[in-house]
């Protein structure tokens, strides 16, 4: 029998009991089910709960698949353009609307609109604007640049975007060198081509996003800082190359960290632009965890690859969170 | 000085061209009629505009848009209710112990789905509710409570310790407080919640598709892409059907985008 009196005490637990008995179920307990059976052999639709041997020969299977190689390689190469295009381009625009201007208001949520819109609507659009056939490569006849190429003896211009399976700047050899795993790869560490309408795609949905976050950070720089950037000599540009940017470091820092967990899990604008692409060139692990779970019936391997996603996911923002808290009580 | 305000409003105005490519190529598609859309001309303003596409987008569509509804509605609801009771014990009536806790809570907001979705299916299957609205329902405000729940304790740290305490001292206790005194005070952040939830699970397709297997029974989105990946669909068809699935969330961010833009970075997190 409960104390009355311990439960008067504790009405605020008792709110919280349910939400905390959900959490402990659908988020702790699914994760270390997810776990197990990454650990188990249930790779075929009969359940299979027994434990392999080897304990972690499901993880090391996975890391010795070529889909899987490019998979990860694919999430490295999309991070570093998407963040990079993102963070640039909405630095740029909260930039150019850091002023007294006629339809401000209008232009901002003009950008931030995309952001609004489901990935698989954006994606649906995408994969025609970045189909070779059609969308973008029109462009090149329309402005006459084919014309021109033609006229001087070379192939008219036509990008194969997502469709092309090509990987450049491969850096196997210097991997070979550097280590001697290196040479065992399968597959080519390079820039997969097809990834470049993907990161442009998402780009388009989220810079808008980057520049809302850096313009409330524009918002809480003084005129005073920039009266005595002014004072001190500075144009525009180096005002804002040399003060404001770098007081803008911890909004550049929060941003990059939230652009990766979206690049770290992305999953419906490639679904519906691409898909696994030519030769896995635009495979991403959530699109792995996806067919092995629901198509392939290989249900270890797909737990595995989501626990690889959940474990790159912490190492980015758990260090961040406890950077935010400590910084919060200091 | 009218030079440089001249080319900033030539930048800005090429990127709103740019940023905008997307929606026309959607919209300008969609009032097409099956005959005259075609890829090729795809830039290409309609000769005449039709609402052919929009009306078969409309029939196929329809029965996912009404799946939609009946989705984030009772779901955006439910967390919203969940989130303010939690966010109103860890602001007002915090205990011992009671940081932690909402640290826990916390963390589902930064799981990657995937590391949840085999044994949430078998879950669902057992419960009996795989495959159905309310199994969707459901999953949407558990995986809302820990956003909505940092949205209202965020929103309730601001609201004076004192009016809590003289509701108290006049012997109201935690729950009357909280229907008396808290809630009326609450609508502002009822409105980014809603508004919050009400996109991203619109927006929605990872659960969508892992959660109802069965076309008639699924949300928008996942009909939108099957319309999508369909040959014998024509594609004004597909563009219109863009646009409709698109239209909910677009009206939403038009009409209150004020809320909108304060959901903004737990959003992004989440997205």
């Amino acid at each position: 029998m409960v104390n009355p009196h311990w439960l008067a005490r504790n009405k605020g637990l008792l709110i919280l009991l349910p939400s905390l008995l959900l959490t402990a179920i659908f988020v702790y307990g699914f994760i270390g089910t997810s776990f197990f059976f990454s650990l188990t052999n249930w790779r075929t639709l009969a359940v299979d709960l027994s434990l392999r041997n080897p304990l972690w020969e499901t993880y090391t299977d996975m890391l010795a698949m070529p889909r899987f190689q490019a998979d990860l390689r694919n999430t490295l190469v999309f991070t570093v353009l998407f963040i990079g295009l993102a963070v640039g381009t909405g630095l740029g625009l909260a930039i150019l609307l850091d002023r007294q201007i006629a339809g401000k208001g209008f232009f901002r949520s003009a950008f931030l609109f995309p952001y609004a819109l489901s990935f698989i609507v954006t994606g649906v659009v995408w994969r025609w604007i970045f189909n070779p056939e059609t969308g973008i490569n029109l462009f090149f006849d329309i402005l006459g640049i084919n014309r021109v190429l033609e006229s001087a003896g070379m192939s008219p211009l036509s990008p194969g975007w997502t469709t092309d399976p090509e990987v450049v700047l491969s850096v196997n050899q210097v991997l070979a060198h550097a280590w001697p795993g290196g040479a065992t790869f399968q597959i080519e560490w390079g820039i997969p081509v097809a990834l470049i309408p993907i990161a442009i795609a998402a780009t388009w949905q989220l810079s808008g996003f980057v520049m809302a976050m850096y313009l409330g950070g524009l918002g809480g720089i003084s005129k005073q800082v920039r009266d005595a950037a002014r004072i001190d000599g500075a144009g525009e540009f180096r005002m804002y190359r040399s003060v404001i940017i770098p007081m803008l470091t911890p909004i550049t820092i929060s941003t990059a960290i939230i652009l990766l967990h979206v690049s770290l899990k992305i999953f419906d604008l490639v679904f519906a632009m691409s898909g696994v692409g030519p030769g896995f060139a635009t495979d991403v692990p959530a699109i792995f965890v996806f067919e092995m779970m629901f198509k392939a019936a290989r249900y270890n391997l797909g737990a595995a690859a989501s626990i690889v996603m959940l474990v790159a996911s912490c190492l980015v923002i758990v260090p961040y969170l406890v950077h935010t808290f400590r910084s919060r009580e200091t | 000085m009218s030079l440089k305000r001249g080319i900033l409003w030539f930048i800005l105005g090429f990127a709103l061209i740019l940023y905008a490519l997307p929606v026309y190529v959607m919209i300008i598609n969609g009032f097409k009629d099956a005959s005259s859309v075609s890829l090729a001309t795809m830039w290409q303003l309609p000769g005449r505009a039709s609402l052919g596409g929009f009306t078969e987008a409309w029939a196929m569509l329809s029965p996912n848009l009404r799946n939609s509804l009946a989705m984030v509605i009772p779901a955006a609801l439910l967390s919203s209710i969940i989130g303010a009771l939690n966010g109103y014990v860890f602001s007002k009536w915090r205990f011992r112990g009671s940081e932690v806790l909402f640290a826990l809570l916390l963390f589902g907001l930064f799981i990657p789905y995937q590391a949840i979705l085999l044994p949430l299916v078998r879950f669902l299957q057992w419960i009996n509710v795989y495959g159905t609205l309310p199994g969707l329902v459901l999953t949407h405000v558990v995986y809302g409570i820990s956003v909505t729940t940092l949205i209202f304790r965020n929103f309730y740290v601001n609201i004076p310790g004192s009016i809590i305490e003289a509701a108290t001292v006049d012997g109201a206790g935690m729950i009357e407080t909280f229907w008396r005194v808290v809630l009326p005070l609450s609508l502002p952040a009822f409105a980014v919640t809603l508004i919050f939830q009400f996109t991203n699970i619109w927006n929605d397709f990872l659960f969508g598709i892992t959660v109802v297997p069965n076309p008639k029974a699924q949300p928008v989105t996942i009909a939108l892409n099957n319309l999508s990946g369909s040959f014998s669909v024509d594609w004004n068809v597909v563009m219109a059907g863009a646009v409709i699935a698109a239209l909910p969330t677009a009206l939403v961010y038009i009409g209150l985008g004020k809320f909108f833009v304060r959901g903004l970075v737990a959003g992004a997190i989440k997205a």
